[in-house]
């Protein structure tokens, strides 16, 4: 009888853990990130708070390898002409040659080079972003939060920094780290 | 040495004159500056330095303020006595300069809705008076600093004038009690 409520469960647990882990390699296919996403960023400042925001206007797409999650790809593109912070006068600076420069460089961009796989439903995704000409090495962790139909729903953070990219402006009053939150959603086709 | 005599300053007076006359006159350039430049990146640099300056002048005018009330203060220089009294008006003046106007900077810091830390020279953060920002109270408490900030210009140009005036014209050496002399 314990022999074999213990099978049971141990047998329950395996077809669990294999069903999990076959979340991602199921996904597989071209998807793109859908305008409900949400990216959100924030950068410290000395003595506690910072500065938080989002950017509004983007677009994104990413391939999911069924094989070989190693080969999928993500693609993204933000515009630093739409972030806001809730304060115009922050806004206008960020968009500036101070930092951003948006009218000469509209796009930030960030493409993966590799993504590996770091649990049953959490990603590496490592690449570059391009922002204001200059091109620097960038990481994110990935979570799979929610599977639903045709939409897959990620948790993506990361910490980006200001210095390579020549937007320094402040550091140390604020932070050169910026860290990223993101939610996105991903719909196929 | 170091102190006051009746004849004139010692050399911690003449040290702090001197040395906060420098940045005094340096930070009116360095606010003008932060109002006449117009790329952002270095706006936002020059503010930093002149809100460090700013309030190093502030510890300093602390510093004097205690050391004016505690020494004795020379005799008053050979002149006439309307003309000893305006040197006096203008020496207060002056001094009050050397609070008013930092204060006033620092209300326009501690107003702003940019919320911009105060780290002086990115070694202390200095936090904010306790003041409601709003657009507003920052335009009100920054034309406030500005008109101090140069009202202050012009008495320091009528006070330089003046000791320059004893100097070249009256030629009665009134420089030297604010210099660093051996006695
Ligand atoms: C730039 C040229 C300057 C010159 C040539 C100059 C010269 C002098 C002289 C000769 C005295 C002594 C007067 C006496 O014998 O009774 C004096 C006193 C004084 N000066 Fe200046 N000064 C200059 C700039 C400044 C500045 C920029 C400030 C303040 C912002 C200032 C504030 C004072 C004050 C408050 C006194 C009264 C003595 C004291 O309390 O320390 N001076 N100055
Ligand atoms: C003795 C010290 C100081 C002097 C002589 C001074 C002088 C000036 C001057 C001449 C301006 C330009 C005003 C204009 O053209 O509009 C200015 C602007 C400014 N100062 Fe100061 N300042 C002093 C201290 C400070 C401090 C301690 C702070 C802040 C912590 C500060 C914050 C500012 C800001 C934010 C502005 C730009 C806004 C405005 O125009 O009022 N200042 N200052």
């Amino acid at each position: 009888m314990r022999l074999s409520l213990g099978i049971f469960v141990a047998a329950g647990m395996m077809s669990l853990a294999a069903a999990r882990a076959d979340d991602l390699s199921e996904a597989a296919g071209h998807y793109t990130i859908d305008p409900a996403s949400e990216i959100n960023f924030n950068v410290g400042q000395v003595g506690g708070g910072g500065i938080s925001g989002k950017f509004p206007d983007f677009t994104g797409s990413m391939d999911l390898d069924a094989h070989d999650l190693g080969h999928s790809r993500v693609a993204f593109v933000l515009k630093p002409a739409s972030l806001t912070t809730g304060q115009d006068r922050i806004d206008g600076f960020l968009r500036s040659s101070a930092v951003f420069d948006a009218s000469e460089y509209p796009d930030v961009v960030f493409r993966s080079a590799s993504v590996e796989r770091t649990g049953t439903d959490t990603a590496r995704i490592v690449g570059a972003i391009t922002a204001r000409g200059i091109t620097y090495k960038a990481t994110f962790d990935a979570h799979l939060d929610r599977k639903s139909g045709r939409a897959l729903s990620f948790t993506v953070t990361g910490q980006v920094p200001r210095l390579p990219f020549g937007m320094g402006i402040g550091v140390p009053i604020y932070d050169n780290m910026v860290a990223f939150n993101m939610t996105l959603v991903a719909k196929r086709g | 040495m170091f102190r006051n005599s009746s004849q004139g300053y010692g050399w911690v007076s003449v040290g702090l004159h001197w040395l906060m006359a420098i940045l005094f006159v340096g930070q009116i350039g360095l606010g003008y500056a932060t109002q006449a430049v117009t790329d952002p990146a270095l706006q936002f640099d020059l503010y930093q330095w002149h809100k460090s300056t700013g309030f190093l002048l502030l510890a300093l005018a602390l510093l004097r303020l205690t050391w004016r009330l505690s020494e004795r203060q020379p005799d008053d220089a050979p002149s006439s006595r309307s003309l000893q009294r305006s040197a006096k008006l203008v020496h207060l003046g002056l001094f009050v300069a050397l609070f008013a106007v930092p204060l006033t900077g620092w209300a326009v810091a501690s107003t702003s809705v940019l919320d911009i830390p105060s780290y002086v020279f990115n070694l202390v953060v200095i936090p904010p008076l306790p003041l409601t920002p709003s657009d507003a109270a920052e335009a009100f408490w920054s034309t406030l600093h500005a008109t101090l900030a140069y009202g202050a210009a012009a008495l320091i140009a009528s006070h330089a004038g003046a000791a320059l005036w004893h100097q070249f014209i009256r030629r009665d050496g009134l420089l030297r009690r604010m210099w660093f002399r051996s006695a």
